[in-house]
Protein backbone atom coordinates (compact mmCIF):
# COMPACT_ATOMS: atom_id res chain seq x y z
CA UNK A 1 0.00 0.00 0.00
CA UNK A 2 1.18 3.50 -0.78
CA UNK A 3 2.26 5.70 2.14
CA UNK A 4 0.01 8.50 0.94
CA UNK A 5 -2.85 7.93 -1.42
CA UNK A 6 -5.19 10.71 -2.49
CA UNK A 7 -8.32 9.83 -4.44
CA UNK A 8 -10.70 12.28 -6.14
CA UNK A 9 -9.94 15.02 -3.65
CA UNK A 10 -12.03 18.18 -3.75
CA UNK A 11 -11.43 21.24 -1.60
CA UNK A 12 -11.33 25.01 -1.75
CA UNK A 13 -12.13 28.26 -0.01
CA UNK A 14 -15.71 29.48 0.36
CA UNK A 15 -17.45 29.42 -3.00
CA UNK A 16 -14.24 28.72 -4.88
CA UNK A 17 -13.37 25.12 -5.56
CA UNK A 18 -9.63 24.78 -6.09
CA UNK A 19 -9.07 21.02 -6.16
CA UNK A 20 -11.45 19.37 -8.60
CA UNK A 21 -10.94 15.67 -8.14
CA UNK A 22 -7.23 15.28 -7.52
CA UNK A 23 -5.59 11.88 -7.26
CA UNK A 24 -1.97 11.10 -6.52
CA UNK A 25 0.15 8.82 -4.39
CA UNK A 26 3.50 8.66 -2.68
CA UNK A 27 5.18 5.32 -1.96
CA UNK A 28 7.39 4.96 1.09
CA UNK A 29 10.94 6.06 0.28
CA UNK A 30 10.00 8.13 -2.75
CA UNK A 31 10.50 11.74 -3.68
CA UNK A 32 7.41 12.77 -5.61
CA UNK A 33 7.01 16.21 -7.11
CA UNK A 34 3.95 18.11 -8.21
CA UNK A 35 4.74 20.77 -10.79
CA UNK A 36 2.38 23.32 -12.21
CA UNK A 37 1.80 26.99 -12.81
CA UNK A 38 0.80 29.57 -10.23
CA UNK A 39 -2.79 29.01 -9.17
CA UNK A 40 -2.97 25.38 -10.27
CA UNK A 41 -3.78 24.37 -6.68
CA UNK A 42 -0.42 23.01 -5.51
CA UNK A 43 -0.43 24.82 -2.17
CA UNK A 44 -4.09 23.98 -1.59
CA UNK A 45 -3.19 20.32 -2.13
CA UNK A 46 -0.60 20.40 0.65
CA UNK A 47 -2.82 22.50 2.94
CA UNK A 48 -5.66 20.01 2.50
CA UNK A 49 -3.36 17.08 3.27
CA UNK A 50 -2.20 18.90 6.41
CA UNK A 51 -5.81 19.58 7.40
CA UNK A 52 -5.59 23.39 7.34
CA UNK A 53 -8.10 23.40 4.49
CA UNK A 54 -11.01 21.01 4.87
CA UNK A 55 -11.46 18.30 2.27
CA UNK A 56 -14.94 18.47 0.75
CA UNK A 57 -14.92 15.15 -0.98
CA UNK A 58 -12.58 12.29 -1.78
CA UNK A 59 -10.11 10.34 0.31
CA UNK A 60 -6.72 11.08 1.80
CA UNK A 61 -5.29 7.86 3.08
CA UNK A 62 -2.01 8.04 4.97
CA UNK A 63 -0.22 5.03 6.37
CA UNK A 64 -3.46 3.06 6.12
CA UNK A 65 -5.69 5.65 7.89
CA UNK A 66 -8.17 8.10 6.46
CA UNK A 67 -7.08 11.67 7.19
CA UNK A 68 -10.02 13.57 5.74
CA UNK A 69 -11.79 14.06 9.09
CA UNK A 70 -8.69 14.38 11.29
CA UNK A 71 -8.13 17.91 12.67
CA UNK A 72 -4.96 19.72 11.57
CA UNK A 73 -3.19 19.49 14.92
CA UNK A 74 -3.66 15.71 15.05
CA UNK A 75 -2.20 15.17 11.61
CA UNK A 76 1.33 16.04 12.72
CA UNK A 77 1.17 13.24 15.28
CA UNK A 78 0.31 10.78 12.52
CA UNK A 79 3.67 11.47 10.89
CA UNK A 80 3.04 14.22 8.37
CA UNK A 81 4.98 17.47 8.54
CA UNK A 82 5.02 20.44 6.23
CA UNK A 83 7.43 23.21 5.36
CA UNK A 84 4.85 25.68 4.09
CA UNK A 85 4.87 28.19 1.26
CA UNK A 86 6.49 31.42 2.38
CA UNK A 87 8.30 29.48 5.17
CA UNK A 88 6.04 30.83 7.95
CA UNK A 89 8.85 31.02 10.48
CA UNK A 90 7.88 32.33 13.93
CA UNK A 91 9.52 35.76 13.58
CA UNK A 92 9.88 36.63 17.26
CA UNK A 93 11.10 33.23 18.40
CA UNK A 94 14.77 32.34 18.18
CA UNK A 95 16.01 29.74 15.72
CA UNK A 96 16.31 27.28 18.58
CA UNK A 97 12.77 28.02 19.81
CA UNK A 98 11.46 27.62 16.26
CA UNK A 99 13.02 24.16 16.17
CA UNK A 100 11.58 23.31 19.58
CA UNK A 101 8.17 24.41 18.33
CA UNK A 102 8.54 21.85 15.55
CA UNK A 103 8.69 19.21 18.27
CA UNK A 104 5.54 20.52 19.99
CA UNK A 105 3.80 17.14 19.80
CA UNK A 106 6.73 15.32 21.40
CA UNK A 107 7.94 15.30 24.98
CA UNK A 108 11.07 13.18 24.87
CA UNK A 109 13.57 15.89 25.79
CA UNK A 110 16.76 13.93 24.99
CA UNK A 111 15.36 12.85 21.62
CA UNK A 112 14.46 16.44 20.78
CA UNK A 113 17.93 17.61 21.76
CA UNK A 114 19.41 14.94 19.51
CA UNK A 115 17.23 15.96 16.57
CA UNK A 116 18.20 19.61 16.99
CA UNK A 117 21.85 18.57 16.75
CA UNK A 118 20.99 16.56 13.66
CA UNK A 119 19.38 19.55 11.97
CA UNK A 120 22.50 21.59 12.79
CA UNK A 121 24.48 18.96 10.88
CA UNK A 122 22.23 19.31 7.86
CA UNK A 123 22.20 23.11 8.09
CA UNK A 124 25.33 24.32 9.95
CA UNK A 125 24.32 27.97 9.47
CA UNK A 126 21.36 27.37 11.82
CA UNK A 127 23.76 26.44 14.59
CA UNK A 128 25.57 29.75 14.16
CA UNK A 129 22.26 31.58 14.16
CA UNK A 130 20.53 29.58 16.92
CA UNK A 131 20.10 32.54 19.29
CA UNK A 132 18.93 34.90 16.56
CA UNK A 133 15.23 35.69 16.06
CA UNK A 134 13.60 33.87 13.15
CA UNK A 135 12.47 37.14 11.59
CA UNK A 136 16.06 38.37 11.23
CA UNK A 137 17.25 35.46 9.08
CA UNK A 138 17.81 35.71 5.35
CA UNK A 139 15.31 34.04 3.01
CA UNK A 140 17.57 31.03 2.46
CA UNK A 141 18.20 30.60 6.17
CA UNK A 142 14.48 30.81 6.85
CA UNK A 143 13.85 28.10 4.27
CA UNK A 144 16.44 25.87 5.93
CA UNK A 145 14.84 26.57 9.29
CA UNK A 146 11.37 25.75 7.93
CA UNK A 147 12.58 22.37 6.68
CA UNK A 148 14.51 21.63 9.86
CA UNK A 149 11.48 22.64 11.94
CA UNK A 150 9.23 20.28 9.97
CA UNK A 151 11.71 17.44 10.55
CA UNK A 152 11.54 17.99 14.31
CA UNK A 153 8.27 16.06 14.53
CA UNK A 154 10.04 12.99 13.08
CA UNK A 155 7.64 12.67 10.15
CA UNK A 156 7.23 9.69 7.88
CA UNK A 157 6.36 12.02 5.02
CA UNK A 158 7.75 15.51 4.50
CA UNK A 159 5.64 17.98 2.55
CA UNK A 160 7.66 20.78 0.96
CA UNK A 161 5.95 23.79 -0.59
CA UNK A 162 8.16 25.78 -3.01
CA UNK A 163 11.43 25.50 -1.10
CA UNK A 164 13.23 27.27 -3.96
CA UNK A 165 10.98 30.33 -4.06
CA UNK A 166 12.92 33.59 -4.24
CA UNK A 167 16.27 32.04 -3.36
CA UNK A 168 19.65 32.36 -5.08
CA UNK A 169 20.53 29.31 -7.25
CA UNK A 170 23.45 28.38 -4.98
CA UNK A 171 21.17 28.22 -1.94
CA UNK A 172 18.56 26.22 -3.84
CA UNK A 173 21.22 23.66 -4.80
CA UNK A 174 22.28 23.38 -1.17
CA UNK A 175 18.71 22.86 0.02
CA UNK A 176 17.97 20.30 -2.69
CA UNK A 177 21.15 18.42 -1.71
CA UNK A 178 19.82 18.16 1.81
CA UNK A 179 16.45 16.90 0.55
CA UNK A 180 18.26 14.25 -1.49
CA UNK A 181 20.31 13.25 1.55
CA UNK A 182 17.20 13.06 3.75
CA UNK A 183 15.60 10.80 1.19
CA UNK A 184 18.69 8.60 1.12
CA UNK A 185 18.24 8.17 4.88
CA UNK A 186 14.70 6.93 4.18
CA UNK A 187 12.51 10.05 4.29
CA UNK A 188 9.58 10.12 1.88
CA UNK A 189 9.02 13.54 0.31
CA UNK A 190 6.17 15.24 -1.51
CA UNK A 191 7.62 18.32 -3.17
CA UNK A 192 5.55 21.05 -4.75
CA UNK A 193 7.55 23.31 -7.06
CA UNK A 194 7.35 25.94 -9.75
CA UNK A 195 10.98 25.32 -10.56
CA UNK A 196 10.06 22.24 -12.60
CA UNK A 197 13.53 21.46 -13.87
CA UNK A 198 15.15 21.27 -10.45
CA UNK A 199 12.21 19.41 -8.99
CA UNK A 200 12.14 16.77 -11.75
CA UNK A 201 15.90 16.26 -11.48
CA UNK A 202 15.51 15.55 -7.77
CA UNK A 203 12.32 13.48 -7.77
CA UNK A 204 11.65 9.86 -8.68
CA UNK A 205 8.22 10.55 -10.06
CA UNK A 206 6.30 13.66 -11.03
CA UNK A 207 2.76 14.90 -11.44
CA UNK A 208 1.70 17.80 -13.61
CA UNK A 209 -1.11 19.83 -12.13
CA UNK A 210 -3.43 22.18 -14.01
CA UNK A 211 -6.44 24.01 -12.53
CA UNK A 212 -7.13 21.58 -9.74
CA UNK A 213 -6.49 18.21 -11.36
CA UNK A 214 -3.57 16.05 -12.42
CA UNK A 215 -3.09 16.10 -16.17
CA UNK A 216 0.05 13.98 -16.54
CA UNK A 217 2.15 11.68 -14.43
CA UNK A 218 5.25 9.64 -15.09
CA UNK A 219 8.77 8.93 -13.95
CA UNK A 220 10.61 12.20 -13.44
CA UNK A 221 13.16 11.63 -16.22
CA UNK A 222 10.38 10.82 -18.68
CA UNK A 223 8.63 14.08 -17.83
CA UNK A 224 11.93 15.95 -18.13
CA UNK A 225 12.28 14.73 -21.71
CA UNK A 226 8.66 15.12 -22.72
CA UNK A 227 8.39 17.87 -25.35
CA UNK A 228 5.08 19.13 -23.98
CA UNK A 229 6.54 19.53 -20.51
CA UNK A 230 9.63 21.13 -21.96
CA UNK A 231 7.51 23.66 -23.81
CA UNK A 232 5.13 24.45 -20.98
CA UNK A 233 7.29 24.20 -17.86
CA UNK A 234 10.96 24.02 -18.76
CA UNK A 235 11.15 27.00 -21.07
CA UNK A 236 12.67 25.18 -23.99
CA UNK B 1 -14.85 60.23 37.41
CA UNK B 2 -13.64 60.02 40.99
CA UNK B 3 -12.55 63.41 42.27
CA UNK B 4 -9.26 62.96 43.98
CA UNK B 5 -8.99 64.32 47.48
CA UNK B 6 -6.44 67.03 47.62
CA UNK B 7 -5.89 67.55 51.31
CA UNK B 8 -2.54 68.10 52.99
CA UNK B 9 0.43 69.94 51.58
CA UNK B 10 1.90 69.66 48.10
CA UNK B 11 4.45 66.96 48.90
CA UNK B 12 1.94 64.68 50.55
CA UNK B 13 -0.47 65.25 47.68
CA UNK B 14 2.21 64.18 45.23
CA UNK B 15 2.80 60.89 47.01
CA UNK B 16 -0.89 60.26 47.40
CA UNK B 17 -1.40 60.78 43.70
CA UNK B 18 1.54 58.50 43.00
CA UNK B 19 0.00 55.66 45.01
CA UNK B 20 -3.38 56.30 43.43
CA UNK B 21 -1.78 56.30 39.97
CA UNK B 22 -0.08 53.00 40.69
CA UNK B 23 -3.34 51.47 41.83
CA UNK B 24 -5.45 52.79 38.95
CA UNK B 25 -2.64 51.89 36.56
CA UNK B 26 -2.63 48.28 37.75
CA UNK B 27 -6.37 48.13 37.18
CA UNK B 28 -6.10 49.56 33.67
CA UNK B 29 -3.26 47.15 33.01
CA UNK B 30 -5.36 44.14 34.02
CA UNK B 31 -8.11 45.14 31.61
CA UNK B 32 -5.63 46.18 28.92
CA UNK B 33 -4.10 42.69 29.01
CA UNK B 34 -7.42 41.25 27.89
CA UNK B 35 -7.47 43.49 24.82
CA UNK B 36 -3.85 42.83 24.07
CA UNK B 37 -3.89 39.04 24.47
CA UNK B 38 -6.88 38.62 22.20
CA UNK B 39 -5.60 41.11 19.65
CA UNK B 40 -2.21 39.44 19.69
CA UNK B 41 -3.70 36.11 18.79
CA UNK B 42 -6.53 36.84 16.33
CA UNK B 43 -6.06 40.56 15.57
CA UNK B 44 -9.48 41.37 16.92
CA UNK B 45 -10.10 44.52 18.96
CA UNK B 46 -12.62 43.01 21.32
CA UNK B 47 -14.73 46.10 22.03
CA UNK B 48 -16.93 44.06 24.33
CA UNK B 49 -14.07 43.54 26.77
CA UNK B 50 -14.81 46.65 28.88
CA UNK B 51 -18.41 45.53 29.25
CA UNK B 52 -17.31 42.10 30.35
CA UNK B 53 -15.44 43.95 33.11
CA UNK B 54 -18.72 45.68 33.98
CA UNK B 55 -20.51 42.32 34.23
CA UNK B 56 -17.73 41.19 36.55
CA UNK B 57 -18.46 44.18 38.75
CA UNK B 58 -22.17 43.34 38.65
CA UNK B 59 -21.34 39.79 39.70
CA UNK B 60 -19.18 41.14 42.52
CA UNK B 61 -22.08 43.25 43.73
CA UNK B 62 -24.63 40.44 43.47
CA UNK B 63 -22.44 37.92 45.26
CA UNK B 64 -21.72 40.43 48.02
CA UNK B 65 -25.42 41.15 48.40
CA UNK B 66 -26.06 37.40 48.60
CA UNK B 67 -23.39 36.97 51.23
CA UNK B 68 -24.88 39.81 53.26
CA UNK B 69 -28.35 38.28 53.10
CA UNK B 70 -26.93 34.98 54.36
CA UNK B 71 -24.56 36.22 57.04
CA UNK B 72 -26.19 39.51 58.08
CA UNK B 73 -24.08 42.61 58.48
CA UNK B 74 -20.53 42.23 57.29
CA UNK B 75 -17.81 44.45 58.68
CA UNK B 76 -14.08 44.36 57.93
CA UNK B 77 -12.54 41.35 59.60
CA UNK B 78 -12.50 37.59 59.26
CA UNK B 79 -15.84 37.25 57.48
CA UNK B 80 -15.19 40.04 55.01
CA UNK B 81 -11.80 38.53 54.28
CA UNK B 82 -13.48 35.24 53.40
CA UNK B 83 -15.99 37.02 51.17
CA UNK B 84 -13.24 38.94 49.34
CA UNK B 85 -11.38 35.69 48.81
CA UNK B 86 -14.55 34.07 47.51
CA UNK B 87 -15.12 36.94 45.09
CA UNK B 88 -11.54 36.71 43.85
CA UNK B 89 -12.09 33.01 43.20
CA UNK B 90 -15.52 33.11 41.57
CA UNK B 91 -15.80 36.32 39.55
CA UNK B 92 -12.69 35.81 37.39
CA UNK B 93 -13.93 32.33 36.44
CA UNK B 94 -17.34 33.77 35.63
CA UNK B 95 -15.81 36.39 33.30
CA UNK B 96 -13.34 33.93 31.76
CA UNK B 97 -16.11 31.44 31.06
CA UNK B 98 -18.37 34.15 29.62
CA UNK B 99 -15.54 35.29 27.36
CA UNK B 100 -15.08 31.75 26.01
CA UNK B 101 -18.81 31.54 25.31
CA UNK B 102 -18.78 34.89 23.48
CA UNK B 103 -15.88 33.77 21.33
CA UNK B 104 -17.49 30.43 20.59
CA UNK B 105 -20.85 31.91 19.67
CA UNK B 106 -19.89 35.14 17.92
CA UNK B 107 -16.26 35.39 16.85
CA UNK B 108 -15.35 31.82 15.99
CA UNK B 109 -17.82 31.45 13.11
CA UNK B 110 -16.16 34.55 11.62
CA UNK B 111 -12.56 33.34 11.95
CA UNK B 112 -11.97 33.40 8.19
CA UNK B 113 -14.05 36.50 7.50
CA UNK B 114 -12.39 39.85 6.72
CA UNK B 115 -11.06 41.63 9.84
CA UNK B 116 -13.78 44.28 9.82
CA UNK B 117 -16.58 41.75 10.27
CA UNK B 118 -15.78 40.41 13.75
CA UNK B 119 -14.92 43.98 14.76
CA UNK B 120 -18.50 45.04 14.05
CA UNK B 121 -19.74 41.93 15.87
CA UNK B 122 -17.64 42.98 18.86
CA UNK B 123 -19.43 46.33 18.92
CA UNK B 124 -22.70 44.41 18.83
CA UNK B 125 -21.62 42.17 21.70
CA UNK B 126 -20.67 45.29 23.64
CA UNK B 127 -24.23 46.63 23.34
CA UNK B 128 -25.69 43.25 24.29
CA UNK B 129 -23.54 43.10 27.42
CA UNK B 130 -24.46 46.67 28.36
CA UNK B 131 -28.12 45.73 28.07
CA UNK B 132 -27.60 42.63 30.16
CA UNK B 133 -25.91 44.82 32.75
CA UNK B 134 -28.83 47.25 32.61
CA UNK B 135 -31.31 44.45 33.26
CA UNK B 136 -29.11 42.99 35.96
CA UNK B 137 -28.19 46.00 38.09
CA UNK B 138 -30.56 48.68 36.82
CA UNK B 139 -29.71 52.09 35.46
CA UNK B 140 -28.76 53.99 38.61
CA UNK B 141 -25.37 53.58 40.28
CA UNK B 142 -25.21 51.08 43.10
CA UNK B 143 -23.05 51.46 46.16
CA UNK B 144 -21.34 48.35 47.38
CA UNK B 145 -20.55 50.06 50.64
CA UNK B 146 -24.24 50.39 51.43
CA UNK B 147 -24.36 46.59 51.34
CA UNK B 148 -21.23 45.72 53.19
CA UNK B 149 -17.91 47.17 54.05
CA UNK B 150 -15.62 44.46 52.85
CA UNK B 151 -12.38 46.39 53.00
CA UNK B 152 -11.66 48.81 55.76
CA UNK B 153 -11.11 52.51 55.14
CA UNK B 154 -8.10 52.42 57.45
CA UNK B 155 -4.51 52.64 56.46
CA UNK B 156 -2.45 49.52 56.22
CA UNK B 157 0.78 51.39 56.78
CA UNK B 158 1.71 55.01 57.08
CA UNK B 159 4.62 56.16 54.94
CA UNK B 160 5.57 59.50 56.48
CA UNK B 161 2.50 61.63 55.97
CA UNK B 162 1.11 59.38 53.30
CA UNK B 163 -1.11 56.44 54.14
CA UNK B 164 -1.27 53.26 52.10
CA UNK B 165 -4.91 52.42 52.46
CA UNK B 166 -6.19 48.87 52.67
CA UNK B 167 -8.28 49.51 49.56
CA UNK B 168 -5.20 50.33 47.56
CA UNK B 169 -3.18 47.56 49.15
CA UNK B 170 -5.80 44.97 48.14
CA UNK B 171 -5.41 46.01 44.51
CA UNK B 172 -1.62 45.76 44.59
CA UNK B 173 -1.58 42.53 46.60
CA UNK B 174 -3.85 40.94 43.99
CA UNK B 175 -2.41 42.41 40.83
CA UNK B 176 1.31 41.88 41.35
CA UNK B 177 1.23 38.08 41.81
CA UNK B 178 -1.20 37.76 38.92
CA UNK B 179 1.15 39.66 36.63
CA UNK B 180 4.02 37.42 37.71
CA UNK B 181 1.83 34.37 37.16
CA UNK B 182 0.80 35.53 33.71
CA UNK B 183 4.40 36.14 32.69
CA UNK B 184 5.28 32.67 33.87
CA UNK B 185 2.32 31.17 32.02
CA UNK B 186 3.22 32.81 28.73
CA UNK B 187 6.97 32.25 28.96
CA UNK B 188 7.32 28.79 30.39
CA UNK B 189 4.20 26.66 30.07
CA UNK B 190 3.17 24.55 27.11
CA UNK B 191 0.03 26.64 26.72
CA UNK B 192 2.13 29.81 26.77
CA UNK B 193 4.39 28.47 24.06
CA UNK B 194 1.36 27.55 21.99
CA UNK B 195 -0.10 31.02 22.55
CA UNK B 196 3.06 32.74 21.39
CA UNK B 197 3.35 30.54 18.33
CA UNK B 198 -0.30 31.02 17.41
CA UNK B 199 0.03 34.78 17.84
CA UNK B 200 3.05 34.91 15.56
CA UNK B 201 1.74 32.68 12.80
CA UNK B 202 -1.55 30.85 13.15
CA UNK B 203 -1.12 28.55 10.16
CA UNK B 204 2.41 27.60 11.14
CA UNK B 205 1.19 26.88 14.67
CA UNK B 206 -1.41 24.54 13.22
CA UNK B 207 1.29 22.81 11.17
CA UNK B 208 3.32 22.26 14.37
CA UNK B 209 0.41 20.27 15.79
CA UNK B 210 -0.96 23.04 18.00
CA UNK B 211 -4.74 22.97 18.42
CA UNK B 212 -5.19 26.65 17.67
CA UNK B 213 -8.90 26.78 18.50
CA UNK B 214 -8.15 25.51 21.99
CA UNK B 215 -5.37 28.07 22.29
CA UNK B 216 -7.72 30.87 21.21
CA UNK B 217 -10.38 29.73 23.70
CA UNK B 218 -7.74 29.66 26.45
CA UNK B 219 -6.66 33.17 25.50
CA UNK B 220 -10.22 34.44 25.78
CA UNK B 221 -10.45 32.71 29.16
CA UNK B 222 -7.26 34.31 30.45
CA UNK B 223 -8.33 37.75 29.18
CA UNK B 224 -11.75 37.37 30.78
CA UNK B 225 -10.21 36.06 33.99
CA UNK B 226 -8.06 39.18 34.30
CA UNK B 227 -11.06 41.43 33.57
CA UNK B 228 -13.00 39.64 36.31
CA UNK B 229 -10.14 40.09 38.73
CA UNK B 230 -9.96 43.78 37.82
CA UNK B 231 -13.72 44.04 38.37
CA UNK B 232 -13.48 42.66 41.91
CA UNK B 233 -10.64 44.87 43.08
CA UNK B 234 -12.07 47.90 41.26
CA UNK B 235 -15.41 47.44 42.98
CA UNK B 236 -13.72 47.01 46.34
CA UNK B 237 -11.65 50.14 45.84
CA UNK B 238 -14.19 52.48 44.24
CA UNK B 239 -17.19 50.99 46.03
CA UNK B 240 -19.67 52.02 43.34
CA UNK B 241 -20.82 50.33 40.13
CA UNK B 242 -23.08 51.19 37.22
CA UNK B 243 -23.98 49.56 33.95
CA UNK B 244 -22.02 52.05 31.84
CA UNK B 245 -18.74 51.67 33.74
CA UNK B 246 -17.42 49.30 31.11
CA UNK B 247 -17.31 51.90 28.39
CA UNK B 248 -14.99 54.45 29.95
CA UNK B 249 -12.76 51.96 31.72
CA UNK B 250 -12.65 49.82 28.61
CA UNK B 251 -11.65 52.80 26.53
CA UNK B 252 -8.88 53.71 28.99
CA UNK B 253 -7.64 50.15 29.01
CA UNK B 254 -7.76 49.86 25.23
CA UNK B 255 -5.79 53.10 25.04
CA UNK B 256 -3.29 51.64 27.49
CA UNK B 257 -2.93 48.55 25.31
CA UNK B 258 -2.33 50.67 22.21
CA UNK B 259 0.10 52.99 24.00
CA UNK B 260 2.09 49.98 25.20
CA UNK B 261 1.98 48.30 21.81
CA UNK B 262 -1.11 46.16 21.29
CA UNK B 263 -0.40 42.45 21.33
CA UNK B 264 2.53 42.96 23.68
CA UNK B 265 2.09 41.80 27.29
CA UNK B 266 4.68 43.94 29.11
CA UNK B 267 3.47 46.77 26.86
CA UNK B 268 -0.08 46.49 28.20
CA UNK B 269 1.23 46.68 31.76
CA UNK B 270 3.47 49.65 30.96
CA UNK B 271 0.66 51.41 29.09
CA UNK B 272 -1.75 50.74 31.96
CA UNK B 273 0.63 52.19 34.53
CA UNK B 274 1.37 55.22 32.37
CA UNK B 275 -2.34 55.86 31.95
CA UNK B 276 -2.89 55.35 35.66
CA UNK B 277 -0.36 58.04 36.48
CA UNK B 278 -1.76 60.46 33.91
CA UNK B 279 -5.24 59.76 35.25
CA UNK B 280 -4.19 60.30 38.83
CA UNK B 281 -1.90 63.32 38.42
CA UNK B 282 -4.02 64.91 35.71
CA UNK B 283 -7.12 64.48 37.82
CA UNK B 284 -5.38 65.60 41.00
CA UNK B 285 -3.90 68.80 39.66
CA UNK B 286 -6.83 69.77 37.41
CA UNK B 287 -9.67 68.69 39.68
CA UNK B 288 -10.58 66.05 37.14
CA UNK B 289 -11.44 68.47 34.35
CA UNK B 290 -8.67 67.56 31.94
CA UNK B 291 -8.17 63.86 32.49
CA UNK B 292 -9.64 62.60 29.24
CA UNK B 293 -8.03 65.34 27.17
CA UNK B 294 -4.67 64.52 28.75
CA UNK B 295 -4.97 60.77 28.29
CA UNK B 296 -6.03 60.90 24.68
CA UNK B 297 -3.62 63.76 23.96
CA UNK B 298 -0.78 61.53 25.12
CA UNK B 299 -2.17 58.72 22.95
CA UNK B 300 -2.24 60.93 19.86
CA UNK B 301 1.23 62.41 20.35
CA UNK B 302 2.78 59.06 21.20
CA UNK B 303 1.28 57.33 18.20
CA UNK B 304 2.61 60.01 15.88
CA UNK B 305 6.15 59.29 17.02
CA UNK B 306 5.79 55.58 17.80
CA UNK B 307 2.94 54.16 15.72
CA UNK B 308 3.54 50.67 17.10
CA UNK B 309 3.29 51.84 20.72
CA UNK B 310 6.01 51.88 23.35
CA UNK B 311 6.97 48.20 23.13
CA UNK B 312 5.21 47.22 19.92
CA UNK B 313 7.21 45.00 17.66
CA UNK B 314 8.40 46.12 14.29
CA UNK B 315 9.82 42.84 13.12
CA UNK B 316 8.11 41.67 9.99
CA UNK B 317 8.15 38.31 8.39
CA UNK B 318 10.21 38.00 5.29
CA UNK B 319 8.32 36.50 2.40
Amino acid sequence: MALLEITDLRSGYGAIEVLKGLSLKVEAGEIVTVIGANGAGKTTTLMTISGCVKARDGRISFDGNDLASVPAHEIVKRGLAQSPEGRKIFPRLSVLENLEMGAFTRNDKPGIREDIEKSFQYFPILKERQKQLGGTLSGGEQQMLAIARALMSRPKLLLLDEPSLGLAPMIVLKIFDVIRELNRQGMSVLLVEQNARMALRLAHRGYVMETGTITMTDKAEVLLNDPRIQAAYLGE
Amino acid sequence: MQPILADGNGGALFWELLVNGLVMGSLFALIALGYSLVYGIIELVNFAHGDLFMLGAAMTYTLTALAVSWFGTVTPGGMSFAIVLGLLLIVPFFCGGANILIDRAVYRPLRRAPRLVPLVSALGVSFVLVNIGQLWIGTSPLSLENKAQLVSDDSLIQMGEVPLKWKDAVVLITVVPVMVGLTWLVKFTRLGKAMRATAQNLVAAQLMGIGVERVIASTFFVGGYLAGLAAVVYTLKIGRIEYQMGFQNGLYAFTAAVVGGIGNIPGAVLGGLLLGFIYSFGGGYSQGNWVDALIFGVLIVLLIFRPTGLLGSRSREKV
